[in-house]
């Protein structure tokens, strides 16, 4: 049965709440998850103050500021810090988003910080991405084919190419799948909305000779069939992609083969 | 505690091979019944406060009955299959969940069944 309340060593309580900066005027408050599964500790929430006067534009700028600043302990996954490595995925402000191009200025007030919701949390803002990952490689996200290698390189049309775009600006950062209430309760054996864009992607792709082997893998009620077009993997992309326009595809074509 | 791996573990007992057909039977009674509940209001609603010889004089319409009677098997059609997404996404026990899909089933094809032999049984003035 679905579990509508967390479980006992889920359930947060309030953590400390750490100075405000001196001698700062232009202070926000920053309310942050935190967990150490080294203390045993139920997680909890710390409360910070950033100087805004001496901080970055975006999310990812006030939480290095915390960490360099005021807390060293505060523990997140960051890279590239524009967009294109997926690691400093995390629920902002009830959004999961990127915190790397998510702007201070998007949200009105004190700000709320999460790890991705649904997820088992390493430490922090770190969730276990481990299953998602493995999701990924069970879709087979590369180029399957049979005929002879060609000599110089496999040949795709303009037009084809473009049947690409809107798929392959997926960075894997797990925004969606966490975002997808399917996903949260059927995550064992539904594939969740990433991991399908995926698939799609190399249904798509006109150089792939496994089409029909790729669709085989995804007819099933579970891998594929839990979406319910709930779009919120749509809503929450941090790249503006569209995972449950690519379900919807892989539904049609699920259909269009046996007719 | 078990050491399957992480692709073990999602490869899982393998894909059931079906999922499309219920999908499409979604769909398509889902279209089905925008019509079929349309020409229901038209053809029922009216009768709302009317007699029990008003009645039974509409549904003796053929026009009348045979699309009460697929109004009737359709919506319940498309109920079970609702009902089936719902009872699979949110219940996780296995028993609980065979005895669930049982039994929604049975009583959906149960309440078409009678609703649809209940307009027969007018219309054809028994």
């Amino acid at each position: 049965m679905v579990e509508l309340t967390l479980p006992k060593n889920s359930r947060m309580t309030v953590g400390k709440t750490w100075p405000k900066p001196e001698g700062a005027t232009n202070v926000r408050k920053f309310t942050i998850y935190r967990y150490d599964p080294d203390t045993g500790e139920n997680p909890r929430t710390d409360t910070y103050f950033v100087d805004m006067d001496t901080c970055g534009p975006m999310m990812l700028d006030a939480l290095i500021k915390i960490k360099n600043e005021i807390d060293p302990t505060l523990t997140f996954r960051r890279s590239c810090r524009e967009g294109i490595c997926g690691s400093c995925a995390m629920n902002i402000d009830g959004i999961n988003t990127l915190a790397c191009i998510f702007g201070l200025d998007e949200v009105k007030g004190d700000v709320k910080i999460y790890p991705l919701p649904h997820m088992p949390v390493v430490k922090d803002l770190i969730p276990d991405l481990t299953h998602f990952y493995a999701q990924h490689a069970s879709i087979m996200p590369w180029l399957e084919t049979k005929t002879n290698k060609p000599a110089k390189e496999w040949r795709q049309s303009i037009e084809d190419r473009k049947k690409l775009d809107g798929l392959y600006e997926c960075v894997m950062c797990a925004c969606c799948s966490t975002s997808c209430p399917s996903y949260w309760w059927n995550s064992e054996r539904y594939l969740g909305p990433a991991a399908l864009l995926h698939a799609y992607r190399w249904i798509i792709d006109s150089r792939d000779e496994a089409t029909g082997e790729r669709l085989d893998e995804l007819q099933d009620p579970f891998k594929l069939y839990r979406c319910h077009t709930i779009m919120n993997c749509a809503k929450t992309c941090p790249k503006g992609l569209n995972p449950a326009l690519a379900i919807a595809e892989i539904k049609k074509k699920m259909v269009e083969r046996t007719m | 505690m078990t050491y399957k791996t992480d692709m073990g573990r999602v490869k899982g007992l393998g894909t059931a091979k079906e999922g499309t057909h219920e999908w499409w039977i979604g769909r398509l009674t889902a279209v089905a019944l925008i019509p079929l509940t349309l020409c229901f209001i038209w053809k029922v609603a009216p009768l709302i406060g009317g007699s029990h010889a008003d009645v039974l004089a509409a549904f003796q319409s053929p026009l009348t009955s045979i699309t009460t009677i697929l109004f009737i098997m359709i919506a319940f059609i498309h109920l079970a299959g609702g009902l089936q997404e719902v009872i699979v996404d949110y219940i996780h026990g296995k028993a609980m969940l065979v005895v669930l899909l049982v039994s929604t089933k049975l009583l959906c094809w149960g309440m078409g069944f009678a609703g649809a032999f209940a307009v027969a049984k007018i219309a054809f003035g028994a």
